[in-house]
């Protein structure tokens, strides 16, 4: 089914509705695995096809790599920092969205999230997969990347922890250990139903391991809530520090346009902007692919939009503040900085960014653009490229022109800096498909909860 | 008692989560303790008819998280204070504030940890077998049914007697359990 001639409004799920009408227990199940355990769509082939072949790119980028070392990216003194560290924040970013549908809307009691989160969260896995591995490929040896971790060795030597690059390790692999059980966690329910779904012998066998033995007992789920519960609050203040702490590899250093105390709160705000708006960029093809208008209707969409629309005007506040100290500060390097990012060889980027992130996004006051599948995508895309150049112009334009104009330099990344970009969203891709194929993504339990059968009739009310 | 040994219970089949419950307060009703309800979702309401309320989680979850904080905070005291002193541009040995952001995160590692490793311990997971699998149509309870199994252990136990208590609540079917 194709988005393109027809869009999603056809089908008649009510304004406002998180949930298509006549959906039942059974037809919630039946529609969720299936997609996992009937039919595989030509188009996941395709998509999976383009994974894959974007892996191979990334797969030669980093033979590339290992064999010369870094000197192959156009990166050199001054800009140390080039795509790979703007890679590396602009994929952790993406991930949290994932989180914030996950643990922080499960506070709110947004029972809307319920048919987003788990994809959300996947992405979220997969992008900080991606992620993690910039700092790697960054260290120059690679393979010395575990000196990173406290161990006891031969060198008598320990990391520095008064570095924000080693809290980085620690927030990094702290937030995909525990993006990966809360993932798991809500997986185990449905794992149990492809368990006793399954058909295929090895399926059920594989689906059976990963599903513990979980039967249902009103006693686990009472732990069970309770144990999501206990996650999503700890995962609250996580996904908060992870930002934080990537601000702090820049904000603690002395690097005009680095040295800045907001950055924190604006790194955060501006890593749900990007992670919604990847969020939409997967749902809405996904929805239209596999026909899930009853389950992931307009309301989210527009939902989505709204939250992108309240973190662009932090993250636009975020611009004006960076301007402003720049001026305030009476800096003398500070203002350079600044004149330089306006009007210096990286303005381009700069004006570009503001387009982006600033400008077209104040679409999304009107709710014919919310709710519009189309319009909404393209904006979505729109403000990925758009937060990958807030972090191009943070990261470019600061190191380039920073003190001494005779110390200046000009980055131009080279094609393996673009192939290593490239490269990660087939990496990602091929995660992302493999999830869509082999597990159901969206949380089958939690959308039985939403259909009206599910209301308990006489009993106390317990809201 | 006319019980044959090898029965975990017996279970009814429901098809919506009111009746379960009233055959549970039913049950309690008529003096049955040992009983488990197996539902395709969380149901807040079948839970506390069954008596469950509060839980060891919370607690464990707090002790993981003191643990975290005392570790990270351990680690990075002994390796920058005592086993590797090391000037780094005039800060004090013991950086106090420098060290926030890894106690926090180790903070969140262990409660995260205590809590799915609490949770599955609290609930004897993973058990790749279990007698209630042997109930007939028990694959349905991962998906749209609702069970109700009074179980053998009961003091007040007797199969025939449970059959008929449990086929007067509306079930769709109701079946003994092997165990």
């Amino acid at each position: 089914m194709s988005d393109g001639a027809r869009p999603a409004e056809a089908t008649v799920v009510p304004p406002g509705a998180i949930i298509g009408p006549g959906q039942t227990f059974g037809s919630v199940t039946d529609k969720i695995s299936s997609a996992v355990l009937d039919r595989v769509p030509r188009g996941w082939w395709i998509g999976f096809g383009i994974g894959l072949s974007l892996l191979m790119v990334f797969f030669t980028a980093l033979g590339m790599l290992f064999t010369y070392g870094t000197g192959v990216w156009g990166i050199m003194i001054p800009v140390g920092w080039g795509l790979d560290i703007i890679n590396f924040v602009w994929w952790i970013g993406i991930g949290h969205a994932g989180t914030l549908i996950s643990a922080i809307l499960l506070l709110f009691r947004q029972r809307w999230r319920t048919s987003i989160n788990r994809f959300a969260e996947a992405m979220t896995l997969f992008a900080v997969a991606c992620a993690g591995l910039y700092p790697i490929l960054h260290l120059g040896r690679p393979w010395l990347a575990y000196w990173l971790v406290p161990y006891p060795n031969t060198m008598g030597m320990w990391p520095n922890f008064r570095s924000p690059l080693v809290w980085d390790v620690f927030a990094v692999s702290t937030y995909a250990t525990v993006s990966l059980l809360f993932w798991y966690v809500g997986l185990i329910p449905d794992l149990a139903t492809l368990r006793d779904r399954s058909k295929n012998i090895l399926g059920k066998k594989i689906y059976g391991i990963f599903a513990m033995g979980w039967r249902g007992s009103a006693s686990h789920w009472h732990r069970y809530e309770t144990a999501t519960l206990l996650l999503a609050g700890l995962s609250t203040p996580l996904v908060v520090s992870v930002h934080t702490i990537v601000s702090f590899d820049f904000a603690v250093s002395v690097i005009p346009g680095w040295h800045a105390t907001i950055f924190p709160p604006y790194f955060v705000a501006g890593a749900i902007f990007s992670g919604f708006a990847m969020v939409a960029t997967i749902a809405i093809p996904l929805r239209a692919a596999y026909g899930l208008e009853n389950f992931i209707t307009l309301k989210h969409l527009d939902n989505m939009a709204r939250v992108m629309l309240a973190t662009g005007l932090i993250v636009a506040y975020g611009y004006m503040m960076e301007a402003f100290f720049a001026f305030y500060s009476a800096n003398l390097f500070e203002r350079s900085m600044m004149h330089l990012r306006f009007t210096g060889p990286y303005a381009w980027s700069y004006w570009l960014l503001i387009l982006c992130n600033v400008l077209i996004p104040q679409l999304l006051w009107f709710k014919r653009v919310r709710t519009n599948t189309i319009g909404l995508f393209l904006v979505s895309i729109v403000i990925n490229i758009g937060m990958w150049l807030e972090r191009f112009v943070i990261v470019v334009t600061s190191l380039a022109t920073d003190f001494l104009p005779s110390s200046w330099g000009i980055y131009t990344p080279t094609i393996w800096d673009w192939s290593t970009y490239i490269g990660s969203f087939g990496l990602f891709l091929t995660l992302l498909f493999l999830f869509i194929r082999f597990l159901p993504m969206i949380s089958i339990f939690e959308m039985r909860t939403l259909v009206p059968e599910a209301e308990v009739e006489g009993g106390e009310e317990h809201s | 008692m006319s019980t044959p040994a090898r029965l975990h219970g017996v279970i009814a089949e429901f098809t919506n989560p009111t009746d379960l419950l009233r055959a549970i307060e039913e049950a309690r009703a008529a003096g049955y303790q040992r009983m488990d309800a197996y539902t395709p979702y969380p149901v807040e309401e079948v839970s506390e008819a069954l008596g469950h309320h509060g839980s060891a989680l919370p607690g464990i979850v707090l002790v993981g998280g003191i643990l975290g904080a005392i570790s990270g905070f351990a680690l990075q005291y002994w390796t920058s204070a005592i086993d590797y002193p090391l000037n780094v541009g005039g800060r004090p040995y013991n950086s106090l504030v420098s060290f926030i952001p890894v106690v926090f995160e180790c903070t969140i590692l262990f409660a995260a940890l205590s809590a799915v490793l609490g949770m599955l311990a609290l609930n004897g997971l993973p058990m790749p077998h279990h007698p209630i699998f042997n109930a007939p149509r028990f694959a349905l309870a991962s998906s749209d049914r609702f069970f109700l199994c009074i179980e053998a252990t009961d003091p007040r136990f007797d199969a025939d007697e449970v059959r008929r208590f449990l086929e007067r609540q509306a079930p769709r079917a109701v079946s003994e359990v092997d165990a």
